[in-house]
């Protein structure tokens, strides 16, 4: 019979639309929306009923491999003073697709020989892809990916270039946000160590 | 082909073209070089007596050192096989080569974008337009010698970064350098397009005699054009249609609204930059794209990636080509009026799979995922549970649901059943690939006629209609989506633990001369790099085989004697990505 195809379509709406209502029930009392555990579960491949999320009150938390922006890291001395993590090396400068990681190696005044750390280091937001690649394969583990993704400003032709105070973030900044691949890079910096100091006393 | 099949057909072409044909000797290369006079002589036997059915590809190269331009024809038989590869070589300042639109009509955008993009003039094609670039552009961009706006250098990376990295912003240096041409004589004011008139032309007038249409009414035949800004293209895209009355008699698309040159990106990048690059092709699927220029790229290494990385590679992929596929079905249904319900229903299902692409690359679109013998990291332990609950249980119901939901529809059915009707015939001649291929009744799939990766270890079927129409496009990628989830369903049971990398990551590959041509089945069909390498980190070519690009070019076939509201309909079944098309 004609129809048949279309009543059953939208038998599949209504049960969407109820499925809406029973979602609601399930929440009853608790709370479906501006509740971390039931934004979880709505999210997940549990999620019955409305799918969306209310933002900006709710706001979906990100996976720890989630990429926006790199941010630098430095280690915090227990005298308070910083040391930048990088060596200004340029691997990220070149392997950066869109080029637009700007760093600027200082030398010794004395010697002549390049000084380990950047004296300015920059990064166009504008022009940054997001690819991660910087973080990827910078060898001292100096420039990651970070969560930061709200960053409408009203300004954007000096706003968006970064120097290394916007970029720079303390260690602890990255351990909070990516602590497996933190725990993971500390694990293997001390092997390493460890490996050292077993050669040093070999000799 | 085996070494045996390759040296009997070797002969048998030089037997039927002595002196017309020579193996490409250089290092790295493959397939025959052909004489420029006899190329179409040589495509048609080979079509008609060998069975080459299917021109993949056609790209050209300009080999600036050697004073040459070359292009080059992938070949393939319907019937599954590896490539036969033919070039045909020209002088640079005055690159002439025949067309081959006669033989194979999927020649047609193809030449023109060689024509728009490498200057090279194909004799005998019937339209040649620019296609990706506008009129008034001066050049030919893909040229080795020219140079963009805000030339820097030959290749990435730049001197200017490191170490003594002044930065300045692109938009405060000259805006428009000296790398900006045009003609002395050219004033904007006075400059006429000649191209749109060319196009309007192009689309002809079918006179039924003393201006009278069909039924004999005396009616005006009208131009439409549908976009650059329409709802129904799906992005910057435009068809200008000729109506007589309500039916189409003429259809010319219009594309190269979102064109950035992507190839000349990519002969600036290095290797490993463009693969975040790929990406932006076709944004839905970045992991297929990924894929394919990976492939592309390791072959020329002569490099294979570990185990698990093989397998998360297909994982991701068929994730990939459900998420396209669901997609397409929901805008397929916007296209035909039912204004996004469908469509939110199904993105409900996407928006739990980008989760994983999040959790596994650190981005849902744009994931810059594979790399050069293996993948960028490790799969999360809990994204592949989420990944078993979702290819087990629920994306099988939802997909259950969308078939009960969709397929019977009566409106839906009338909408689509005998509209935009592709032969067999016109699909192959036409290079259609995907599933507009597989709906008119070509059962051709990468995935099994020339098995990439370890795609010959699954259990799967090649989805294939007969009718090749709209509603077997959307049935064709219905089912497709239930093999993909049972390829995954496979590939989650039996992924092995170990490496994902092979070798040392390194952030400056070292790629040998040669050339290579890697393709996958992407969702929308035969996606395909075409790599060329000097030696230097830079690529020398670098050439994408956009399926959303080449399964346009059938659509005037498909739409004449439609309904205008059908092309809407037509356009949304073969399904384009307009960062692919336009590239
Ligand atoms: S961030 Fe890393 S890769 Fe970049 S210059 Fe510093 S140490 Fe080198
Ligand atoms: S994320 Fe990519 S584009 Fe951005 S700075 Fe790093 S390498 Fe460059």
């Amino acid at each position: 019979m004609y129809g048949i195809g279309l009543i059953k379509g939208l038998g599949v709406t209504i049960k969407h639309f109820l499925e809406t209502y029973v979602d609601d029930l399930r929440w009853l009392g608790r709370g479906r929306y501006y509740n971390e555990d039931a934004l979880k579960i709505r999210q997940s491949t549990e999620a019955r009923g409305v799918f969306t999320v209310q933002y900006p009150e709710e706001k979906l938390s990100v996976p720890e491999e989630f990429r926006y922006i790199p941010f630098l890291v430095y280690e915090e001395n227990p005298d308070g003073t910083r040391e930048d993590r990088c060596t200004s090396c340029g691997i990220c400068s070149k392997v950066c697709p869109p080029q637009c990681i700007w760093i600027v190696r200082s030398n010794d005044p004395e010697t002549g020989r390049p000084i380990p750390a950047p004296t300015e280091f920059y990064i166009d937001i504008d022009i940054c892809m997001n690819c991660g690649l910087c973080a990827e394969y910078c060898p001292f583990d100096a420039i990651k990916m970070d969560h930061v993704y709200e960053l409408a400003s009203y300004e954007r032709s000096s706003a968006h270039i970064y120097n290394k105070e916007r970029l720079s973030k303390p260690a602890s900044y990255y351990a909070e946000i990516r602590p497996k691949n933190y725990a993971r890079e500390e694990a293997a910096r001390a092997e390493k160590e460890a490996l050292k100091a077993a050669k040093k006393k070999k000799e | 082909m085996t070494e045996k099949e390759t040296v009997q057909l070797q002969d048998t072409l030089e037997e039927k073209f002595p002196g017309a044909i020579t193996r490409d000797e250089r290092q790295g290369y493959e397939g025959y070089i052909v004489e420029t006079a006899k190329l179409v002589e040589i495509a048609k036997s080979l079509r008609d007596d060998m069975g080459y059915d299917y021109l993949s590809s056609v790209t050209g190269v300009d080999y600036l050192p050697d004073d040459k331009m070359e292009v080059v024809y992938h070949l393939y038989r319907s019937a599954g096989g590896p490539a036969l590869t033919l070039k045909v070589q020209t002088p640079r300042d005055d690159s002439v080569v025949p067309s081959l639109v006669s033989i194979y009509p999927g020649a047609d955008f193809q030449e023109r974008e060689a024509w728009d993009l490498l200057g090279i003039r194909f004799e005998g094609h019937p339209d040649l337009r620019r296609i990706l670039l506008w009129d008034g552009f001066h050049g030919h961009p893909l040229r080795k010698d020219w140079q963009e706006p805000f030339f820097e250098a030959e290749g990435k990376p730049f001197k200017s970064r490191w170490p003594q990295g002044e930065i300045r912003r692109i938009e405060d240096t000259h805006p428009f350098g000296k790398n900006v041409h045009y003609p002395s004589e050219f004033t904007p004011e006075g400059w006429v397009p000649e191209g749109e008139a060319a196009l309007y032309s192009s689309l002809g007038k079918i006179d039924h005699g003393n201006g009278n249409n069909k039924q004999g009414l005396e009616t005006d035949q009208i131009v439409v054009n549908l976009g650059p800004q329409h709802p129904s293209t799906h992005g910057v895209f435009r068809m200008v249609v000729t109506l007589d009355g309500e039916e189409i008699v003429g259809l010319k698309p219009v594309m190269g609204y979102l064109h950035r040159n992507h190839e000349k990106i990519g002969e600036r990048n290095t290797y490993l930059m463009n693969m975040p690059f790929t990406d932006r092709l076709d944004y839905l699927c970045s992991m297929s794209n990924n894929f394919g220029y990976a492939l592309a790229v390791e072959k020329l290494m002569g490099i294979k990636p570990p185990e698990r990385a093989e397998y998360i590679r297909v994982i991701m992929a068929e994730l990939t080509r459900v998420v396209n596929h669901i997609w397409a079905i929901g805008f397929l249904l916007n296209d035909l009026g039912a204004f996004f319900t469908p469509m939110l229903y199904v993105i409900n299902e996407r928006e739990l799979i980008l989760d994983i692409f999040e959790a596994v690359s650190g981005s849902r679109m744009m994931c810059n995922y594979f790399r050069f013998g293996g993948v960028a990291r490790d799969i999360p332990e809990d994204a592949l549970e989420t990944i078993k609950i979702l290819v087990n249980e629920r994306l099988p119901r939802k997909v259950d649901e969308l078939d009960l939901y969709l397929t019977g529809n009566e409106i839906v059915q009338t909408r689509a059943i005998g509209v935009g009707v592709l032969t067999k015939q016109q699909a192959l001649a036409n290079s259609a690939a995907g599933p507009v291929l597989r709906a008119s009744g070509v059962p051709y799939d990468v995935r099994r006629a020339d098995p990439y990766s370890i795609y010959d270890r699954f259990d799967f079927d090649v989805v294939v209609r007969y009718n090749g129409d709209v509603y077997d496009r959307y049935l064709v990628r219905l089912e497709e989506i239930r093999q993909s989830l049972r390829i995954l369903k496979q590939a989650v049971e039996s992924i092995p633990a170990g490496e994902i990398q092979t070798g040392k990551p390194q952030y400056q590959v070292r790629v040998p001369a040669g050339e290579a041509y890697g393709r996958v089945e992407a969702p929308k069909g035969e996606l395909g790099f075409y790599v060329v390498s000097n030696g230097k980190p830079n690529p020398w070519r670098y050439h994408v085989r956009a399926p959303s690009f080449i399964n346009l070019t059938p659509l005037e076939e498909m739409s004449i004697g439609q309904k205008i509201a059908d092309v809407v309909a037509i356009l949304g079944s073969i399904d384009i990505v307009l960062g692919e098309t336009d590239r």
